[in-house]
């Protein structure tokens, strides 16, 4: 079985936002998927990622991974701090949820993740970091 | 006739309207570049209602969602609206699922949204 992995290591800047979801995007490339699918992989990349600065992080310094990898139509995400961690991730999860509302956060992030994504796990530990995994299968009709 | 005040490439009061040009990806890091200066402004200039222009924006994730009701719940306090105008494909998705319609118009044009509200 053929794969292809990339791995990418970045400051926890906002700045990076944009060259993740630009990264992850060209990797995904590869498996020619829809303009559709590029923004579902956008969409999701930027959620995860901006999580990683504004929460893993509280908008200090820390480095953010990501981890790709690419299997037959698949595309394989892992996205990777070692921040503060999530203390509740079920009701982190939770539609409008958020642990900020001073900061105006939606509370959509995970839903937006799960809504544009096949496959959605979360793995945290308080004080150690957080560690997001996304699934998603190109050119196949999702219902 | 409208009155028309432009405070810079981003910024313009339009009567009572705020308008804020987005102009790129609407990420956190977009958000966190006009949210300041768009509260002063709402201050200052005595908004009433605010557009989102969204032209050649192809990119929103819920970080502007975020902004966007942020900015809702101020001016409602005095009866003002939000409108968004010039929406992609991409980002009217985005609206469309996080439900932000029910709350605010979207518009062809930012001259529409302005004679409108």
């Amino acid at each position: 079985m053929e794969t292809n992995e990339m791995y990418l290591e970045f400051d926890s800047k906002s700045t990076n936002e944009a060259f993740a979801r630009v990264a992850v995007a060209a990797f995904a490339a590869q498996l020619d998927p829809t303009l559709e699918e590029i923004a579902d992989i956008k969409t999701a990349v930027s959620e995860a990622v901006t999580n990683a600065i504004i929460h893993g992080y509280d908008n200090k310094e820390g480095k953010i991974k990501i981890r790709c990898q690419v299997k037959e139509d698949t595309i394989h995400i892992e996205i990777k701090d070692e921040g503060v961690g999530i203390a509740d991730i079920e009701k982190a999860k939770e539609p409008l949820y958020t642990t900020r509302p001073e900061w105006e956060r939606s509370g959509m992030g995970f839903t937006f993740m799960e809504t544009f994504m096949d496959y959605l796990h979360v793995e945290s530990l308080v004080g150690e970091g957080t560690l997001i995994v996304m699934d998603k299968q190109i050119g196949t009709q999702k219902n | 006739m409208i009155q028309r005040k432009v405070i810079n490439s981003f910024f313009e009061v339009m009567n009572q309207c705020l308008v804020i040009r987005i102009t790129e990806d609407l990420d956190h890091h977009r958000v966190m570049e006009l949210r300041e200066e768009a509260d002063t402004l709402i201050t200052k200039e005595r908004i009433r209602n605010i557009i989102f222009d969204f032209d050649g924006v192809t990119f929103m994730d819920s970080s502007g969602i975020g902004m966007i009701m942020g900015r809702y719940k101020q001016v409602i306090f005095t009866g003002g609206k939000v409108g968004v105008a010039g929406v992609s494909n991409g980002v009217d998705r985005i609206f469309r699922l996080s439900g932000l319609y029910k709350i605010i118009e979207k518009y062809d044009t930012v001259k529409e949204a302005v004679e409108s509200l």
